[in-house]
């Protein structure tokens, strides 16, 4: 739109300097970027650019399930994730567009409040020379002085902001103008959904997110380090030195169930301390719950998950006894039924090739309440009431030294490909059952522990993007109900004591429903006078 | 806490019925449309008068020749003898139609509480709750917006789009009276759920209202395209102008609706956003519709265009609601469809 009504002579005068051109280049595009026109096509961008997002699995999201779909799709995954379509809302794409939108949006609200300030100061325009010609209008004769309507008008413009003249022909007008809180409004918005984006924006730069899994037994878990958690997501400058530092224990962890499985309730008793606390060792007690998070020193701690720790005693033949508790995961959300490996090493045993092939790991899964299809299990309720593990028992060597880390959840593969682990049992197990290996060892699955998964969160901009949504909602509000709208009245003095009235109306946005506020008021300064044709109708646009 | 079987029995009578009288509703209105028709047609033959009015004197509806030609201006006199005639019959539809959907409106409200007494908790905890609180906040805005517009007939595609809806949560996605998991025992529920429900509600007027607009205006440039439509639709800036006020009045609503989402993510999630799909595609949401008030005051984009977005706008609401509801795993996956 702009920038292309340059004659051909303009162009030819800019053309030798190069300067100039660039300049004119910069000033053209500034000037398309910040019109409406383009800030529209960049909200739909915007809006289709985040499409894929909802569809596709997302990195930040779900990592598993991005792995998964690629896998899956082969060739198109591996298309779709060079174009980064599983990281959509860090892409280049998705970043340009809001970046781009960014720049339009500031572009629009620099000279936009720059006029805003004017306006401001301004008084309300001339009255038009014809008001019939208005969206709004009705004229009539009143038997009274000019000076009497003009009194009358200002009256009943109270709070609006108005001015009088007199013109050359000795016509009294009134120019009056109300709604300025609209562009108030506008604006508030526009500026606080900056100062949302910017504040969301540093706060992807300076918070951090963990996950840990703690034992329900009186464990506990210090904010001392990334090594602290399984699982860490830091922002971009988070180097996972300087954390807060506070302690949590997790001394209990209780659910209630529905008879028929669904949740009811999870609570964790928790201790904590933080702050002065770390130096004079006072525990506080809190009770965890989802949708009721610890908050201290700026930092959150969640109540997101939890699961069993199946407790098995091992009886080496030499009458020693091993036991442990060893988190397993649950691999259904809604019975719980979980798997995992707990591991042992043979106890007293100096000798690392010896103890390297008389490990043991006993894998498999776990039921909070079991339920036997033949000798296949699976669980019922995610409620702890009939517990039970189908499991493998290893042998060999678990490639603990080996290394290579390896997962807590599962034993090494390679180790039993390589032949160097193999399965020495298979069984079911009730609570309190065991079973006996052909070296005489015994393996007693003997309890159940619950762990508590917690999220530690810290994001130090979240309550300025809370403000500022606030803000923003307040300025929506303004600025979608508030008119902007003008009124004119011109009194004619006709005669000794009559004057003609006309009046004429116009909202200055597409605001509908100032007609009726206009007909209010011109009846009540005009009475019930004749109305022209057209009155009542609404200015399609300003 | 116990579900109170009974009421909870109570409430799915309520709800079936209120979808029944519904549909005897859409019927009625569709008779209006249809006596009314030839009425409508004499009615604009003697309106050709002055310039037909646009926006009505919210004072002067359910009176006069209201209903039958939306183009005419409220309060000014019935044209011929016939238009009176035809009129009058369908008319009388029209406020029967009018009365049925009031009755619906209690039934289905009293479903809504019934189950809500019966669970002790927020009636939305589950997409059958949500769907069935979401029309109920369509039909009673589309009963604010007949004070105030003559557009009376045009309840049964309003009316229609509510009745599939509440069809299909009463059938496929029905999920019996149960409280709600963990994560949902909040008052959050009450405040985010609640303004989600009733800004999609409202914007399921402005959808149809825009989509009688494109209608009116492919009529206006090709008057034999869609003409039984066009006959019997009000004028396109009625149309525009409805779209835009529901639309104003429900954009801040949803844009609350989604801050107090963002607060209760804080709290139950640990962070208050986290491009979850719903939280996506409710950001989509938010986009197009800011983009149509953007669109509505800019030359070159108002009319046509911005009636477009808003159906786009609609539709992505829609899509939010069962896409991403029913195919995409995602936090807000508490559909619980049975």
């Amino acid at each position: 739109m702009t920038g292309q009504h340059t004659g051909a002579d303009a162009g030819q005068r800019y053309r030798g300097t190069p300067a100039r051109r660039v300049l004119a280049l910069a000033r053209n595009t500034w000037r398309g970027l910040t019109s409406m026109r383009v800030a529209l096509i960049l909200l739909f961008l915007l809006a289709v650019a985040a499409f894929p997002g909802a569809v596709l699995p997302q990195r930040m999201v779900n990592d598993a399930l991005v792995a998964e779909y690629i896998a899956d799709h082969g060739w198109w995954g591996r298309l779709l994730d060079r174009l980064q379509f599983f990281d959509v809302y860090g892409s280049v794409w998705f970043s340009a567009i809001y970046l781009l939108l960014l720049v339009s949006l500031v572009g629009c609200l620099v000279p936009r409040s720059a006029e805003y300030l004017r306006s401001m100061r301004d008084r309300p325009v001339l009255t038009p020379r014809n008001l019939r010609r208005l969206p709004h209008y009705r004229q009539a004769t009143l038997d009274v002085d000019a000076d009497e309507v003009i009194a009358r008008a200002s009256t009943r413009l109270t709070g609006w902001r108005r001015v009088e003249r007199t013109e050359p022909d000795g016509s009294r007008t009134i120019s009056a103008e109300r709604g300025y809180l609209r562009e108030t409004g506008n604006l508030v918005f526009h500026f606080a959904l900056l100062g949302l984006i910017i504040a969301f924006a540093v706060g992807h730069m300076y918070s951090y997110e963990g996950q840990v899994i703690v034992h329900a037994d009186g464990s506990e878990f210090c904010n001392s380090g990334i090594y602290a958690y399984d699982t860490f997501n830091p922002g971009l400058t988070v180097d996972g030195t300087e954390l807060t530092p506070f302690c949590v224990k997790v001394n209990d962890f209780e659910a209630d169930y529905l008879p028929n499985g669904q949740p009811e309730n999870y609570r964790a008793d928790i201790e904590y301390q933080s702050g002065e606390d770390l130096d004079t060792g006072t525990w506080r007690p809190y009770e965890l719950q989802v949708n009721h998070p610890l908050r201290t020193e700026g930092d959150r701690v969640y109540l997101l998950g939890h699961g069993f720790a199946p407790e098995f005693t091992v009886t080496f033949p030499d009458g020693q006894q091993r036991r442990q508790a060893t988190q397993w995961r649950p691999n259904d959300q809604v019975t719980l039924l979980s798997d995992g490996a707990t591991k042992f090493d043979p106890p007293g045993v100096t000798d690392a090739t010896e103890r390297r092939s008389n490990q043991i790991a006993v894998t498999g899964l776990f039921a909070p309440t079991a339920h036997f299809d033949g000798a296949v299990l699976s669980s019922a309720n995610a409620d702890l009431l009939d517990p039970a593990v189908a499991v493998d028992v290893m042998r060999g060597d678990l490639g603990i030294d080996s290394g290579y880390g390896q997962s807590i959840f599962e034993i090494d593969e390679n180790m039993v490909e390589q032949g160097k682990l193999e399965r020495v049992a298979r069984e079911n197990l009730r609570l309190g059952e065991e079973l006996e290996l052909d070296d005489g060892t015994r393996i007693a699955f003997d309890g159940v522990q619950r762990w508590a998964s917690l999220q530690v969160s810290h994001d130090p901009t979240q309550q300025w993007v809370l403000a500022f949504s606030i803000v923003m909602l307040a300025g929506l509000a303004a600025s979608l109900t508030i008119k902007r709208r003008r009124i004119w009245i011109r009194v004619t003095p006709d005669g000794g004591t009559r004057s003609v009235v006309a009046l004429g109306g116009l909202a200055r946005t597409d605001q509908a429903g100032y007609g009726e506020e206009f007909t209010r008021i011109a009846t009540e300064l005009l009475g019930d006078a004749e109305r022209p044709a057209h009155d009542g109708t609404e200015g399609e646009r300003s | 806490m116990p579900v109170n079987e009974t009421l909870s029995q109570l409430s799915d009578w309520s709800y079936g019925s209120a979808t029944a009288i519904y549909m005897l509703a859409v019927v009625l209105f569709l008779a209006q449309q249809a006596f009314g028709k030839r009425g409508a047609e004499s009615a604009a033959r003697a309106a050709e008068r002055p310039r037909t009015v646009a926006s009505a004197g919210p004072s002067d509806t359910g009176v006069g020749g209201t209903g039958v030609a939306g183009g005419t201006a409220p309060g000014s006199a019935p044209g011929s003898t016939a238009t009176r005639r035809y009129s009058g019959t369908a008319e009388r539809f029209g406020r029967m139609g009018v009365a049925l959907t009031v009755l619906g409106v209690l039934l289905h409200l009293a479903a809504l509480v019934l189950r809500g007494v019966a669970t002790s908790r927020a009636p939305w905890g589950n997409m059958y709750e949500f769907i069935m609180a979401l029309c109920l906040v369509a039909v009673v805005t589309w009963l604010v917006v007949l004070r105030k517009y003559t557009v009376r007939h045009l309840s049964a595609y309003v009316l229609l789009p509510v009745v599939v809806l509440l069809f299909l949560g009463g059938t496929l996605l029905y999920s019996t009276a149960t409280p709600v998991q963990p994560a949902l025992q909040s008052y959050w529920l009450v405040i985010h759920v609640s303004t989600a429900a009733v800004a999609s509600g409202i914007f399921l007027i402005p959808g149809v209202a825009s989509i009688g607009y494109l209608l009116q205006s492919a009529g206006e440039r090709n008057p034999a395209r869609f003409a039984a439509m066009t006959r019997v639709l009000p004028p396109k800036e009625t149309l525009d102008r409805i779209a835009y006020r529901t639309t104003v009045f429900a954009f801040p609503l949803f844009t609350f609706g989604v801050i107090a989402g963002a607060i209760w993510a804080e709290a139950a999630w640990g962070r208050f956003w986290g491009w979850d799909p719903k939280e996506t595609v409710s950001f989509i949401t938010w986009v197009i519709y800011a983009a149509y008030l953007h669109a509505r005051s800019t030359a070159g984009w108002r009319g046509d265009r911005a009636a477009v977005i808003n159906i786009l706008g609609f539709a992505v609401v829609v899509f939010n609601l069962f896409f991403i509801n029913l195919v995409i795993a995602g936090l807000h996956s508490y559909a619980q469809v049975d």
